[in-house]
């Protein structure tokens, strides 16, 4: 089986220089010029308005890929190549952490072996998150570091990887970070190539490319990533925005460390805002209530208001929040004792409605699937609605106080460095990072091993996961607004996050030829020569770009994924929508390492929307022959054009069916074990 | 660094020097669950001997602070430097934790 050695494709792909640079440049200008002019000739004149349901649809697909064009080409504008490192910093400590949660505990340990010989001085853990004696036993046999969480997480959201960094953070002390998955086997050299970046003290993460050592050359579930590891990376570099893909990367403890009290003291912040214009409201109620039939409790509540609205001023002075609340509830409590001498049964009454009502539950909980304390509204404007009595109203605005206390008692540890706030932590902690002005860089080199998915269903959920992620980190924080980023920073998070809205512009581009095949229905209003002229400069300096950009890399499956896997990116955005704006489960799950037993019979259930299509595709392409040959409607240039695009779509698609098949060769020893050739 | 414990009734004062750095971190996170633990939930943290901190020592104290309160306690510090005070200001920590002058205006009402 041939196998294509790391060496060769990292050489194929640096050989680039600046004369390449400009020529690139060149030839993007023109690709977007001639995109351009091709769409606005479709907007303006081309639309067949009588057709909209599908003509708009078409060219708003066609739209969508301008605006992509754009991206890629802003991307590599300032593509960075960076040569040989410079030496470690003078005394850098290092830890290396290897993550695991159920993988083979000897694939672990080929991991941990390899950590321990890395030549760079460094301390080595596996974070153990599945938490296995038998996992423990070999680590220390081996003479590792084992960490697993300890009894502090008990009953708080577990946040997966993030949660499990985060855990050993508080446990290590190594001035930089390596990070690597279970299956991510590092060469010898790979601390002293990365850590002589961080030279620069606002370099916080260098990250090297992923490379799966257990791939074929025809690689038929597009396991690599060369464009990604490669021009693209190098392209976000030049912006410095170069992404952190949660493996094979370097961190700066310190960047991460007050990244993660930043993130605290403003969660901290604006909780506790939260909390005290909620009780404003509360007590508003409250008081105009018993104005006239309670005088003295009335006061005593309007006493309490007043101290609310002391404390978000002096919020707004930049007072320290836990004076600030620490005052709120001495106020609520010396209130509360004034009114504990009235009405007795009305103060039971209410205790006991508090009791069932407000005992767990009073307006905060946390997202069970980030960890973020979250106002749950509806239950915030249920209590600003409720007839309290005076003590009831005060028992109430105590209790919420004390749940947005200064210690976010909700989570296990009250610092996250890493963010939680997406099943893609890399990614989003990396924002943050760049938003807070850290630089990152992303290191051309190959300095570790690991294993791709092996199947079909693993790795639809895989490609599933990252793209969940990244739309939550789209619509949770959008790097069009946040604060702190660079223009260029939100261009190139913007792009990752645009290119995975691809599946609808895939389904408009897969339909429109099979309606006009079969019903005729013209979606522009010529197929003639104006069209090819429009289309084919546009369609042919396109390809030139991607030749030429990922000259001697392989980016043909890439291609054929970002179309063949349209109802994943549809999917993806759908659970995420749901999930940020509804609170819907996302359902997280865990990338396998290993494939599972058995044999495997073909997973009709998994590719059905492709394998429709395509049947579909061929179909059409049939009928509109016939319909040539009998005389009707449809004429040969359209026919032909659209031909030669179904053909061109079957032929993209048609690597999902080769997926399907591929099955992995036997590896020599047992299952799950790493093959020979990732060792060296 | 060097952490130094003295107890009066339920407040403990940890009086810190050297450099609270990712090294040092974990020891004084130890050291005020210790307090904790010996019946000193209110406990001032003293920097005034400490010449440098970086995050990793900052997250500690909001560790420590974390499981004072818990313990219905407080966690003060006092005595910050100058560049104890910057790294504060840095991470906005100041807005959570307000560096008092010295031990005595620290517990202040304990």
């Amino acid at each position: 089986m041939d196998r294509v050695s790391p060496r060769a494709q990292l050489e194929a792909q640096t050989t680039e220089g600046i004369g390449k640079l400009i020529g690139l440049r060149v030839v993007a200008v023109l690709t977007l010029a001639a995109g351009t002019w091709y769409v606005t000739w479709r907007w303006v004149w081309s639309v067949n308005w009588h057709n909209w349901w599908i003509a708009v649809p078409l060219v708003v697909a066609e739209t969508y890929s301008l605006v992509d064009g754009y991206l890629f080409a802003i991307t590599i504008w300032r593509m960075k190549r960076r040569g040989d490192p410079p030496p470690p910093p003078e005394d850098a400590t290092a830890d290396v952490l290897i993550t695991t949660y159920n993988e083979p505990v000897d694939l672990v340990m080929t991991t941990a072996r390899a950590a321990l010989a890395i030549d760079f001085p460094h301390q080595t853990y596996i974070l153990d998150d599945g938490n296995r004696p038998e996992m423990r036993a070999a680590a220390e046999a081996a003479g590792v570091g084992y960490l697993t969480r300890g009894r502090e997480w008990e009953g708080h959201a577990r946040h997966a990887k993030a949660g499990n960094l985060n855990n050993a953070l508080f446990q290590t002390y190594g001035e930089f970070i390596l990070i690597l998955d279970a299956d991510q086997i590092p060469k010898r050299q790979i601390l002293d190539r990365t850590l002589g970046w961080f030279r620069d003290p606002d370099m916080a993460l260098v990250q090297t490319p992923q490379w799966f050592s257990n791939v074929t050359d025809s690689d038929p579930l597009g396991s690599q990533a060369p464009l990604f590891y490669g021009p693209i990376q190098q392209g976000k570099d030049g912006w410095n925005a170069a992404f952190f893909c949660g493996s094979n990367a370097v961190i700066r403890r310190e960047a991460l460390m007050r990244l993660g009290i930043q993130e605290y003291v403003a969660e901290v912040d604006a909780a506790v805002r939260t909390a005290l214009r909620t009780s404003g409201r509360i007590l508003d109620r409250a008081r105009r209530q018993i104005r006239k039939v309670d005088p003295s409790a009335a006061s005593a509540v309007a006493d309490v208001r007043r101290g609310v609205e002391t404390a978000l001023r002096r919020l707004d002075a930049g007072e320290p929040v836990a004076d600030v609340t620490y005052d709120v509830q001495e106020t609520v409590r010396a209130a509360s004792r004034e009114v504990v001498s009235d009405d007795l049964a009305g103060i039971r009454r209410d205790l006991a409605d508090i009791g069932v009502d407000l005992a767990e539950d009073v307006g905060f909980e946390t997202d069970p699937e980030t960890g973020i304390p979250l106002a749950q509204d509806e239950i915030l404007d249920e209590l600003t609605t409720r007839d309290f009595s005076p003590l009831g109203a005060l028992e109430a605005v105590g209790r919420i106080m004390r749940s947005v206390d200064v210690t976010r008692g909700e989570e296990a540890q009250p610092v996250m460095p890493m963010a939680t706030v997406s099943v893609t932590e890399d990614m989003a902690t990396c924002m943050r990072l760049h938003a807070a002005g850290w630089k990152s860089a992303f290191y051309h080199e190959i300095l570790a091993t690991g294993l791709a998915p092996e199947d079909l269903g693993t790795m639809l959920k895989q490609r599933l996961r990252w793209a969940q992620g990244t739309l939550q980190v789209l619509l949770k924080e959008s790097p069009l607004t946040k604060k702190g980023l660079k223009s260029g920073q939100r261009l190139m998070y913007f792009a990752t996050m645009w290119s995975y809205l691809a599946g609808f512009a895939a389904l408009a581009f897969l339909l429109a030829p099979v309606f006009y095949l079969l019903f005729d229905a013209l979606p522009v209003h010529a197929w003639g020569l104006t069209f090819l002229t429009f289309f084919t400069p546009y369609f042919l300096l396109n390809q030139l770009l991607f030749f030429i950009v990922g000259y001697g890399v392989k980016t043909w499956r890439g291609h054929q994924y970002s179309l063949a896997l349209f109802p994943i990116w549809i999917k993806a955005c759908v659970t995420a929508a749901a999930n940020v704006w509804f609170g819907r489960d996302l359902g997280f799950i865990v990338t396998p390492k290993v494939r599972e037993g058995g044999r495997q019979r073909f997973p009709f259930r998994l590719i059905w929307p492709q394998l429709t299509i395509m049947v579909v595709l061929v179909a059409s392409v049939i009928v509109g022959v016939v319909k040539l040959w009998t005389g009707s409607a449809l004429t040969v240039i359209g026919v032909g054009v659209n031909t030669a695009w179904v053909a061109y779509d079957v032929v993209v698609l048609s690597v999902i069916i080769e997926a399907a098949l591929y099955r992995p060769p036997e590896p020599d020893q047992q299952a799950g074990t790493v093959p020979q050739e990732a060792r060296t | 660094m060097d952490i130094v414990s003295t107890g009066r009734g339920r407040m403990a004062v940890l009086s810190a020097s050297g450099r609270l750095n990712m090294v040092a971190a974990p020891q004084l996170k130890k050291a005020v669950d210790e307090a904790v633990a010996g019946g000193h939930p209110r406990i001032v943290v003293d920097l005034s001997a400490v010449d440098f901190i970086d995050s990793s020592g900052l997250g500690a104290l909001i560790g420590g602070l974390k499981s004072a309160r818990q313990a219905s306690g407080d966690l003060r510090i006092s005595g910050a430097g100058e560049q104890v005070r910057t790294v504060l200001g840095l991470t906005n920590l100041d807005r959570i934790l307000k560096p008092y002058a010295d031990i005595e205006e620290a517990s202040h009402g304990w």
